[in-house]
């Protein structure tokens, strides 16, 4: 390699400063409690809890190839297990935190046949399965069917507390699921990920245990739908199975990931964000922003498979994170390596 | 005397699920893709029959000669624009790409008929309550009859039409391999066009069978969806006539879970879809080792 | 009369020039051989004339029309008939139906079901089969089989030798030589040279995606085809 003048190299300088930064924008949310408002702390909430939703959703589907559309059953089993927990004395806020620890465990022999599967058959295969634990946790009489029950347990705290606990688990959240996801896509996981989302029969010849690989991001994936399930329900409150365990999550999932950029880390947070924007703008048009809102996943889906980022990465080779591995010409800089984002 | 009855009804509500998860499993057995819109589909057919009777006074019997060749063109664009564009970007992007076209439909159908619920019974006549008896105090809709037996004669054409017919046998050959129809002057295009027109024309039965027997509302596309995918999956996806099969076992599983509790339709119809799923996957699993073990055996001898 | 005419072609898979200007004609009811080593650009050469690859430069044109880019359907409707290397048959169709889909082509003339049974009688025992299930041999013959159903004005033929037993090749080149016989236009790919020479009115030589020797295979010696082969001699000293 070195003959060559070629070396690899995993950052860049523009990845060190965009991760700095990204670190740095971390800690100085994490004092926001103190200055903002209750409703700007909610909406930020709202969006932590999106990008969530949309890093793990990319993870399962852009590296792991596992096109699921019923992430909602964990979505809902993480805030039925909070519900449940609370109700058993736990208190609330740990209630948040441990029921998606609770959930990834039992996704964890639920990989076992699910894994099996073939594209299409997974993807319809998960949603038969949140319809089915639906159904289940409708048949507990805490839950009283589609009546809904309440986090009553949230009454011991103040309005300002709430909001300001509820922020600093979602902040705590993102920031872990984007630091797991990150060392993981780093990791020789992340490596077999990645060639698994390239080419899952070649991966497989090269060694990539395959199957493990994808039961680890089935397993990531669950706990931050779930998670994210638990953290909407410190902010809503109330618990109606029909709303949490809807097709509704995953299309929204599918929806930031598609526009974002499917299989790229930074796209799925761009996703996201875009989502938020979206919604706020045009969430109160109810139906027809349900039509745009499909119509925009077809349209990306047919003509900008690779997202926004994808493209953003695909023009000018930058890559704001780096997850990749880049070829470096130590003879003649700048760099010249196709980076990852580049390919995507 | 409760569970025959119930097994009965279980084997007649099958046939239902036989007719919408035809075109799907005719769909993945020849393109390899399941489509996510197909349940949004059936309804989008079952409102066309509806809008028909309601306001040009076109019962479903007359109302077929127009919903029929319009899902058909359809079916041609959703080939042409949607599934041969979105092939050809990885086996992901079909997915997607289908699960988008749903929500429109969805909500589209909701924007233009509202949260109200439908049935074609009032178009039918006696036909939506008529039924025969068959032992003393036991009675069978003759409706669900006939769409049983619907069930059975379009699988059963099917089925004829793919083994017997020029276009039947291309169909089957472009799901093998694309590329060598091709020398054969078979125009591969050409041909999912045509299997994705058939594939809607039978949609559109299931839409009317479904307007007929019950009621039917903008979003009552995603049950029908996974009705359609459970019946095919515990078929065999690709076999039409493991997907009768596959209907009946998911008819009569709901209707015996019914008679255990009230939610027991539901539940014991995605339990036994996901026994299925697990006892063929671990199956599938024993057969490998057992090729396997029996390959070093004829290798040692 | 020429029937085919192949002018410049170029086609390249990604970045390697699998074809590299090759120019040739072949007459009606001519035999024309083309062999050569391993990746020499064959396969690549019969699959570009059949509409299986698009070439990127140069022109085929086919019974005086032009078809460099008509896709392989409208190929075959024309009148060329690929079969192809590793045969292709569709596994889970019976002999019979693989035969039957010659005919998609919309080209009747004296190859039927029945005339193909005749001509390749090792067919008949086993027609209700599945091709999947048949040897080599057997599936070499109804891919040949189901080729003549599309009743082409040309036949190409892809190392139909490669994998088969002696016996079954005799069985294989019988039939060509009834082919031929019959005044049918045939190029081959052989990497059976003995084979190739016992058929072809002309030999066609190619090394690295060119053509490096051509003659009629009455004016050609073994050892000249064998140098431009390798790459020996005068011939092949380019490159």
């Amino acid at each position: 390699m070195t003959d060559s003048g070629l070396v690899v190299a995993r950052w860049t300088p523009t990845s060190v400063t965009f991760t700095v930064a990204g670190v740095g924008l971390l800690l100085a949310l994490s004092f926001l409690p103190t200055v903002a408002s209750p409703a700007t702390l909610d909406r930020m909430t709202t969006l932590f809890i999106y990008v969530i939703l949309a890093a793990t959703w990319n993870a399962l589907a852009g590296y792991g190839g596992l096109v699921s559309i019923g992430q909602q059953a964990f979505f809902g089993l993480g805030a039925y297990v909070t519900i449940r927990l609370s109700n058993a004395g736990v208190n609330v806020y740990t209630a948040v935190v441990v029921a998606p620890l609770i959930v990834a465990l039992f996704s964890l022999p639920l990989s076992l046949p699910m894994l099996r599967l073939k594209t299409s058959e997974f993807a319809v295969g998960m949603w038969v399965v949140a319809e089915l634990i639906h159904l289940l946790v409708n048949l507990d009489p805490l839950i009283q069917g589609e009546t809904g029950i309440s986090l009553i347990a949230l009454n011991a705290y103040t309005v300002d507390q709430r909001n300001a606990l509820t922020f600093w688990i979602a902040l705590a959240a993102v920031a872990a699921v984007l630091a797991i996801l990150f060392v993981l896509l780093r990791s020789a996981t992340g490596a077999g990920l990645q060639a698994i989302r390239d080419n899952e029969e070649a991966a497989n010849s090269v060694g990539v245990r395959v199957v493990t690989v994808k039961r680890i991001v089935f397993v990531f994936a669950a706990a931050g739908a779930a998670i994210a399930g638990s953290l909407w329900l410190a902010t809503a409150i109330s618990f109606q199975p029909k709303t949490y365990f809807s097709a509704q999550w995953t299309s929204y999932m599918i929806f930031m990931v598609l526009v974002g950029g499917l299989g790229t880390f930074e796209g799925a947070i761009i996703g996201a964000v875009i989502f938020y924007a979206i919604e706020a703008a045009f969430g109160s048009m109810g139906v027809w922003y349900m039509i745009g809102l499909g119509a925009v996943a077809l349209l990306f889906s047919l003509f900008l498979p690779s997202g926004l980022y994808g493209i953003f990465g695909a023009r000018t080779g930058v890559q704001l994170l780096p997850v990749g591995y880049w070829l470096r010409d130590t003879k003649s800089e700048p760099a010249v390596g196709q980076g990852k984002a580049a390919e995507a | 005397m409760i569970w025959v009855e119930q097994i009965f009804q279980g084997i007649l509500l099958g046939g239902y699920y036989a007719l919408i998860a035809c075109g799907l499993s005719f769909m993945f057995s020849v393109m390899g893709l399941v489509n996510l819109a197909h349940g949004s589909f059936a309804m989008l057919a079952a409102f066309g029959f509806w809008a028909l009777a309601e306001y040009a006074g076109l019962p479903p019997t007359i109302g077929w000669t127009a919903v029929f060749p319009a899902m058909a063109l359809l079916g041609v664009a959703l080939q042409r624009l949607v599934l041969d564009r979105s092939a050809r970007s990885g086996f992901l992007i079909p997915v997607l790409a289908t699960f988008g076209l749903s929500i429109c439909i969805d909500n589209l159908l909701f924007q233009q008929f509202g949260a109200d619920t439908r049935s074609l019974a009032p178009f039918i006549g006696d036909l939506s309550y008529d039924s025969w008896e068959l032992a003393d105090g036991v009675f069978v809709g003759k409706l669900a009859v006939y769409i049983f037996l619907a069930a059975v004669g379009l699988l059963g054409g099917l089925q004829l039409f793919l083994s017997r017919t020029q276009l039947g046998r291309a169909i089957r050959a472009t799901a093998i391999d694309r590329d060598t129809v091709g020398l054969l002057g078979i125009d591969a295009n050409w041909i999912n066009i045509c299997a994705t027109a058939i594939a809607m024309v039978t949609v559109s039965i299931a839409g009317a069978a479904l307007g007929m027997r019950a009621t039917f509302d903008p979003y009552a596309g995603t049950p029908q969806l996974i009705f359609a995918f459970e019946a095919a999956v515990i078929g065999g996806t690709g076999s039409l006539w493991g997907t009768l099969l596959g209907g009946l076992t998911l008819g009569i599983a709901q209707s015996v879970g019914a008679q255990i509790s009230p939610q027991g339709f539901l539940i014991a119809g995605h339990a036994t879809f996901l026994v299925v799923l697990v006892a063929r996957t671990s199956l599938d699993r024993i057969a490998d080792v057992w090729r396997i073990f029996s390959f070093v055996r004829t290798k040692a001898s | 009369m020429t029937l085919l005419s192949v002018r410049e072609l170029e086609v390249r898979h990604g970045l390697l020039r699998a074809v590299r200007g090759v120019s040739f004609d072949v007459a009606q009811g001519e035999t024309v051989a083309f062999v050569g080593a391993n990746g020499a650009g064959k396969t690549t050469l019969l699959r570009a004339i059949a509409g299986a690859h698009l070439p990127q430069a140069g022109r085929i044109s086919f019974a005086g029309e032009d078809v460099t880019s008509a896709p392989s359907y409208r190929r075959a409707r024309a009148g060329i008939a690929l079969v192809p290397e590793g045969r292709r048959l569709f596994g889970e169709l019976s002999v019979t139906e693989n035969l039957l889909l010659g005919l998609s082509a919309g080209n009747r003339g004296a190859w039927n079901l029945d005339a193909v049974l005749e001509a390749l009688p090792q067919l008949q025992p086993i027609r209700h089969a599945l091709a999947r299930n048949l040897s080599g041999g057997q599936q070499q013959a109804v891919a040949i089989g189901r080729a003549l159903m599309t009743n082409p004005k040309l036949l190409l033929l892809d190392e139909i030798s490669l994998g088969l037993s002696p016996v079954a090749v005799d069985l294989v080149y019988a039939a060509i030589a009834k082919l031929i016989a019959a005044g049918t236009t045939i190029i081959l790919v052989e990497q059976k040279l003995d084979r190739a020479m016992s058929v072809a009115d002309r030999m066609i030589c190619m090394l690295e995606g060119s053509v490096v020797l051509e003659g009629k295979t009455s004016q050609l010696t073994r050892d000249q085809i064998t140098d431009a082969y390798f790459g020996l001699g005068q011939v092949g000293a380019h490159s």
